[in-house]
């Protein structure tokens, strides 16, 4: 069989976070209106590899995803080894708007899965106006704990191996199983004490509650997606979000679970491509430069 | 009403007595739990059993009541999340261990550190009932 090459290519790029340098790997495929991935708390930016393979998505969107600092081929800072890695609300977002800055993106799409669910309502909160549209999958404003995160980094638990386990059951039972399994190994592969890290930002540091009612969808369309499948999000954890801001649009995905783009990408893509379509018919409708 | 939930508990009963065979046909569920060594409760329903698995495979399979259980840990559902949890296609919140715990119908208790170090398996082990289809 002759070699099959993809449309991603993947470079690096040295980006300064909280006063420190960071190198930062990141992918993309496709031409047109940027659209930033997030990945979830403790994996990386492979799990949206096939959106950027997908032609009706590529052929108009420049879709972009890159590795958070600590995860993926994205190094830690110097010096990591003599801290406790948790992410905060403040460097989340500061990452975001710097990535976006670097690039030179004008008014991006971004899409978070999880976490980056959690802190694309953040960015509708506080800098709403930089993005065309900001997409939540498996957001919330909070959530309610389902285990104790200490278990995911103590010498004598595998935390690969209970990381993957931990969220395996957040996946739907009808994805397919090469799907399934390929979403639980970038689990495997995170980084010690990273997962949990990330989860500082969801459990402790990241209740939007208080300030989700201020969010403005006339100056930002916000769109919320959640699998029926996802217990850690429930899709009444979504809903009840989407009812605190008016003009939020939210779907509840069946046959899906926490990981959609990457979990079952031929499922997802049924409920993603029609939001895709309508942004960018709106974004067209619109004069650019607001 | 009692005659009912007696006999749904008899009947998941049954499907979980199956275990030790299910298992001894999934020789990969075997290897992954190769380091796995422990004695813990199941509570099915009203119905507790005593397993003690070595290196991966069923050393001991007891069925309760006893007079005095001892056990590293125990996971107990109620007959209902069983019920839900074995169905061929398992519907949302009642598929997966955890999603049962935070619904309430399920509880994980004792010392969890050879559960959490043997998840995967031990999710895998209690779903294997899933597989050979329960008597409804």
């Amino acid at each position: 069989m002759a070699a099959q090459f993809e449309p991603i290519i993947g470079r690096y790029m040295t980006l300064e976070l909280g006063g420190r340098p960071h190198r930062i790997y990141f992918e993309e495929a496709g031409e047109g209106t940027p659209l930033l991935c997030l990945h979830t708390a403790g994996a990386d930016a492979r799990q949206f590899r096939h959106l950027m393979l997908d032609e009706d998505i590529i052929g108009h969107y420049r879709v972009i995803a890159f590795d958070m600092p600590w995860h993926g081929k994205s190094l830690p800072p110097e010096g990591w080894q003599r801290e406790e890695y948790r992410l905060t609300t403040a460097a989340y977002t500061e990452m975001i708007v710097a990535f976006c800055r670097a690039l030179e993106l004008d008014r991006p799409v971004v899409m978070g899965c999880s976490i980056g669910g959690r802190i694309v309502l953040n960015l509708a909160i506080e800098c709403a106006a930089m993005f065309r549209a900001l997409i939540g999958l498996e957001a919330a404003d909070f959530q309610a704990p389902w285990y104790d995160t200490a278990w995911l980094n103590r010498p004598d638990v595998h935390g690969g191996e209970v990381c993957a386990a931990l969220v395996s059951g957040l996946i739907a039972p009808q994805s397919p199983d090469v799907s399934r399994h390929e979403t639980l190994w970038m689990y495997r592969q995170g980084g010690s004490g990273v997962f949990k890290g990330d989860l500082y930002f969801y459990r402790v540091d990241g209740d939007l509650r208080p300030r989700i009612g201020s969010v403005d969808t006339s100056i930002c369309p916000l769109y919320l997606l959640t699998g029926e499948y996802d217990f850690s999000c429930t899709p009444e954890d979504t809903l009840r979000t989407a009812a605190a801001v008016p003009g939020a649009h939210v779907t509840i995905m069946q046959e899906l679970g926490h990981f959609p783009m990457s979990e079952n990408p031929a499922q997802f893509r049924r409920y993603i491509l029609p939001v895709l379509d309508k942004i960018r018919t709106q974004a067209d409708a619109t004069p650019s430069g607001r | 009403m009692g005659h009912d939930r007696h006999s749904q508990n008899e009947r998941l009963a049954a499907a979980f007595e199956r275990l030790p065979h299910l298992l001894e046909s999934d020789p990969d569920l075997i290897r992954r739990g190769a380091f796995f060594d422990a004695g813990f409760e199941v509570g099915i329903g009203d119905i507790p059993f005593d397993l003690i698995v070595a290196a991966g495979r069923i050393a001991s399979f007891a069925r309760g009541p006893f007079v005095m259980p001892s056990w590293r840990f125990a996971v107990r559902g109620t007959a209902e999340a069983w019920e839900r949890f074995w169905q061929p296609v398992p519907p949302p919140g009642w598929h997966d261990l955890f999603a049962l715990s935070k619904k309430g119908v399920m509880v994980l208790e004792g010392d969890l550190q050879p559960l959490m170090a043997n998840l995967q398996y031990v999710k895998d082990l209690l779903a294997l009932p899933r597989r050979a289809g329960v008597e409804r």
